[in-house]
């Protein structure tokens, strides 16, 4: 007799563990459950945590036999293998991490043990965060949990398939230029990518240190809201991390967007897109309208370089990132003559291509004779995409454009030519390069029946509005959440 | 043809920067893709930037100080645990110094 309890939200739980008319337990053991029967043929998790799931459930139980239990406490959750987990291992995806096992926590995940969550697993990503698929992950792709011979999306393809599955309740994943959005979008689930400094780094896994950031996937926006209250705020260990006081998030979701000023970037709509990505975005700005928003056409005319400046950018903090894989102090040794050659035959044996690639150019942007035509010019023009956001909110409070030009493409399809995966990241790019938040939650379905997401773009820590925004939308009811078929 | 962006040697020059052991039929695979995503970031030169500050950052924390003191003394042995190699306490290399 199976129990449902793994397809319910975060918040409904919640409710149901605080009256006693549920345990952590059988809320666990209902995920576990679900783990087990779908993983076979997903591939969401690299690895499962059943023994310790099943320990911090109990504990999550003792505490809330007595009143006060912190926000997310007996919450089944899957963290993303790019978080530091003290005693669990961590591979980031990659071969070169695949015994990598951290003597410390990340400090959401430290955060998120203080209230009692529960961690199903670690969960399938490209490896370091380089890919929009989940097919350039160390340990096989991920596939989409509405049809198995797609892409779940990527870098953090495991998590969303993990939600869109309801192997878990929530799960949490990491964005650099659109990781978090563009699976949520292809799995059809919420997923947020806070404003840069949101949400402390430390204990991530690095890609791009200006460009990363930690966030949610979850089921509604309501519960992706309770999670960011939960991770957000800030942290000695990361220098980058805000001082802002964090909301209670959940308490700006009035339902109201009357007067709400919307704009959509016209360079967000292009040739080439599919047809019924468009139609339901536009279908979602009607929806907003006769809620009683305002909506406009705006422009950001940079939108086009944003790509460039990206791949110059990503890829030279990464180069510096990715320096520290040399076989010595962890992660996989390849021996070598002397040291250089211990290096060079480690890293090679270790990174995949994606992530050499990657490597090799980042590298090259910065070398000597290099760095102004590349690195620096990439720079000046992330100078330009920002103001381009900046003067768009001069006249809007929120914009909203689509996640991704097209639905989740087919296993194998984009991986013959870097540069056509690359192009599939250009309206979730601008949104790291900006530092901006960024909110993915799903608007319809294909012909073929996949997820179609939107997002919902906002000015620096107007992470309040945005979510207001999504869950007003969520809450109309204009899109039906569908239960994936797997 | 259209031109190189990058030659053959400039890849090995930085595959040693990178500390990467590339194979030949790699480096040339590498070089392909790398003039491919090269030409591509050329668009970038459309823009006149001469007037446009670079941003590093787009946090507003600055660069906070703290006192020097130790908050966090990991213990060696954890510290150790993932060691490929280690002997009494240290990391072990490969001979170095002659």
């Amino acid at each position: 007799m199976a129990s449902e309890l793994n397809t319910i939200t975060v918040a409904a739980a919640q409710a149901l563990l605080r009256k006693r008319e549920i345990s952590s337990l059988e809320l666990t053991r209902a995920c576990l459950d679900r783990v087990r029967a779908v993983e076979p043929k997903l591939n969401a998790f690299i690895n499962v945590s059943e023994r310790e799931a099943i320990e911090q459930a109990r504990a999550a139980d003792r505490r809330l036999a007595s009143d006060g239990a912190a926000a997310l406490c007996g919450i089944p959750l899957a963290i993303k293998d790019a978080y530091c987990t003290r005693g669990v291992a961590t591979t980031c995806g990659s071969r070169i991490l695949e015994k990598f096992v951290p003597p410390f926590d990340a400090t959401v995940i430290a955060k998120l043990r203080d209230e009692g969550a529960v961690f199903i697993g670690k969960t399938n990503m490209d490896e370091f965060g380089m890919g929009s698929s989940t097919e350039n992950s160390a340990f096989g792709p991920t596939l989409n949990p509405h049809e198995l011979g797609r892409v779940a999306g990527g870098s953090s393809g495991g998590s969303a398939a993990a939600v869109a599955a309801d192997e878990c309740l929530a799960a949490l994943g990491e964005d650099t230029g659109g990781s978090i959005r563009e699976p949520a979008a292809f799995c059809g689930v919420v997923g947020l990518k806070p404003t840069y400094s949101r949400v402390s780094r430390y204990g991530i896994i690095a890609y791009a240190s200006s460009l990363d950031q930690v966030g949610p996937f979850a089921k509604s926006v309501r519960d992706a809201s309770i999670l960011l209250r939960s991770l957000a705020g800030i942290d000695p260990n990361d220098s980058t991390c805000s001082a802002r006081p964090v909301p209670d998030y959940e308490r700006a979701l009035t339902g109201d967007v009357k007067g709400l000023r919307i704009g959509v970037p016209r360079e967000y709509f292009v040739e080439g897109m599919q047809r019924s990505v468009e139609s339901a975005v536009r279908a979602a700005l009607k929806q907003y309208e006769s809620m009683g928003a305002k909506v406009d056409e705006i422009s950001l005319p940079h939108t086009d370089y944003a790509i460039a400046a990206y791949y110059l950018i990503a890829t030279a903090e990464a180069s510096a990132n990715l320096a520290r894989y040399d076989g010595i102090r962890y992660g996989l040794r390849v021996e070598g003559a002397n040291n250089i050659e211990l290096y060079d035959r480690t890293r090679a044996a270790g990174f995949g291509a994606e992530v050499k690639r990657r490597i090799m150019l980042g590298t090259f942007a910065l070398s000597a004779g290099y760095y102004d035509a590349y690195y620096l010019k990439a720079q000046k023009v992330r100078t330009l995409i920002r103001q381009d956001f900046e003067r768009a909110f001069e006249r809007c409070d929120l914009l909203v454009t689509p996640v991704a030009p097209t639905t989740a493409f087919r296993i194998g399809e984009k991986t013959t030519d870097p540069l056509t995966m690359y192009l599939s990241d250009i309206f979730t790019i601008s949104v790291n390069l900006a530092g901006l938040p960024g909110l993915a939650l799903p608007c319809g379905y294909d012909e073929n029946g996949l997820p179609i997401g939107m997002q919902i773009i906002g000015p620096p820590f107007s992470e309040e509005n945005v979510l207001r925004a999504g869950d007003a939308y969520e809450r109309a009811g204009a899109v039906e959440r569908r239960t994936a078929k797997v | 043809m259209a031109e190189s962006r990058i030659s053959l040697e400039q890849v090995r020059h930085v595959a040693r920067l990178a500390r990467l052991a590339l194979a030949p039929d790699e480096q040339e695979r590498v070089r392909r893709d790398m003039d491919e995503i090269l030409a591509y970031v050329e668009k970038l030169n459309e823009l006149d930037t001469s007037a446009v500050p670079p941003t590093a950052q787009v946090g507003e924390a600055g660069t906070p100080m703290r006192d020097d003191v130790v908050t966090c003394a990991p213990r060696a042995d954890e510290m150790l645990a993932n060691a490929p190699a280690n002997e009494r306490g240290y990391f072990k290399v490969p001979k170095i110094i002659d």
